[in-house]
């Protein structure tokens, strides 16, 4: 085993791209860290990827926001402009794990471990973001919900890493929330979550909408019919009906012992309706 | 084994270690650098037992590795007493019984020390949360949260005293 920590992303996709054997991204660890103790996953190499600058900055632009790949949960918490922006997204990232785990974990982790349970991920899908993914080819921009690809599986290529997330500028009146259910209150996987982001227009007229589940199906899912149920409304009853009905023909969820397909399917709709309308109230408008 | 030379900084002393690639924070301490303060429970970040401050930040040791603290500052539970004068968090786990078997404690104070560093007067839900991460199968939590509050109140008092000495 080698253990390698590159001060830039160029270097890190080499060693990732040449390497013999099982080669791995580290990043806050809270993941890989727990598989390589069980042996779910044996290592030949780990690249630690926070080392390199680009994954340790916030850095806000006229584009919005980009997230490093190192940056923590507890740095996002902190961050007063990001959290403004983007409050879904943050709380999305914050519910993951204790105080312990937000020193480490990260969104783009919290991606790349590819959880349809993660709760950053709706949250971000919602958001429209955008990963920059660095390559033995060169750079990419990928959208998030097109990452994962099934439990624990991604679309990246050898040798390529996700250098940094993309949160797009806020549009004016608009608002994002995430909601997740859990059988307590603290330190719990989401059973099912749904993040939603809305703009609206300047008489509160739903203009653009974003709704995605977590936790229904292998991957987080882009709903793009509960999207188009809202759009043009101003979440009055049938609205919001419609919303739940469109998120509900959109699961495809498994029974295990913390739901069952029926609880799953019922409860995405319910929390996509409460998520939208915080959403709609953060982006100004009144009900 | 390849293995990694580091050089850090633990409770202020200077530390250097090589350590194999995959051996956690939780390994060195414990095995290399002897302090045994810090406990493995669960080994998998449930537990919170092995808690550690890593440049300010509150981390599960068992879930960071040995080599990634190259250049960095780790706070154990072994630097928070004053020489032979316990901490008030220490004092105050003391005096309210707040522990039986004690394996939890070390983390429980390093995690009440990283919540009182970032907010000095937490309030008793703020406290709860603050500790989620941290787990006692034997006290139970409300010794341990109101022995922190009182630690709380304690580090105010002598935060006022130093800032009116200072202003004479």
């Amino acid at each position: 085993m080698r253990y390698e920590a590159p001060s830039s992303s160029k270097e890190a996709a080499k060693l990732l791209a040449s390497a013999k054997g099982k080669a791995v991204v580290l990043a806050g660890g809270t993941d890989l860290l727990v598989r390589m103790k069980s042996g779910a996953v044996e290592p030949d190499l780990i690249v630690d990827i926070k080392r390199i600058g680009a994954t340790q900055e916030i850095k806000k632009s006229g584009n919005g926001f980009k997230i490093g790949a190192g940056v923590s949960g507890a740095r996002l918490g902190k961050h007063r402009a990001l959290k403004k922006a983007w409050p879904g997204v943050v709380e999305a990232t914050n519910l993951i794990g204790s105080d312990q785990i937000q020193g480490r974990c990260t969104m783009a982790g919290n991606l790349c471990n590819a959880s349809p349970a993660a709760d950053s991920v709706p949250a971000m899908v919602a958001a429209n973001a955008k990963a920059n993914v660095v390559g033995p080819g060169g750079r990419r921009t990928v959208a998030v919900e097109k990452i994962p690809t099934g439990p624990g599986k991604t679309s990246l290529k050898k040798g390529e890493i996700i250098e940094s997330i993309t949160l797009p500028a806020k549009a004016p009146r608009s608002g994002d929330a995430y909601l997740r259910f859990i059988p307590r209150t603290e330190m719990d996987i989401a059973v099912v979550s749904a993040g939603v982001n809305l703009t609206l227009d300047s008489k509160g007229v739903v203009k653009k909408a974003r709704v995605a589940l977590g936790a229904v199906a292998p991957t987080v899912l882009l709903v793009e019919d509960a999207a188009k149920a809202i759009v043009g409304t101003k979440l009055d009853d049938d609205a919001l009906a419609a919303l739940a009905a469109a998120c509900e023909a959109a699961c495809r969820p498994i029974d295990d012992m913390r739901g069952t397909i029926e609880f799953r399917t019922e409860v995405a709709g319910v929390l996509a309706r409460r998520a939208a309308l915080t959403a709609y109230e953060r982006a100004g408008g009144k009900k | 084994m390849n293995g990694v030379q580091v050089s850090t900084t633990v409770n202020g002393d200077v530390e250097e270690f090589v350590c194999h690639p995959g051996e956690t924070l939780l390994e060195v301490l414990r095995n290399r650098l002897g302090l045994t303060g810090a406990k493995e429970g669960c080994g998998t970040g449930d537990c919170g037992a092995c808690s550690v401050i890593v440049d300010g930040q509150l981390v599960c040791s068992c879930l960071v590795l040995g080599a990634e603290v190259e250049g960095r500052k780790v706070a154990t539970v072994e630097g928070l007493a004053d020489g032979n004068r316990l901490h008030p968090l220490q004092d105050k786990f003391l005096e309210h019984a707040a522990l039986q078997c004690g394996i939890c404690t070390p983390g429980f104070l390093v995690a009440a020390k990283a919540l009182l560093d970032d907010n000095p007067d937490p309030t008793e839900e703020e406290i709860r949360y603050a500790l989620a991460g941290n787990l006692c199968r034997c006290t139970g939590y409300d010794k341990i949260v109101r022995a922190v509050d009182a630690a709380a109140a304690e580090l105010r008092k002598s935060s006022k005293k130093k800032a009116s000495g200072r202003k004479k």
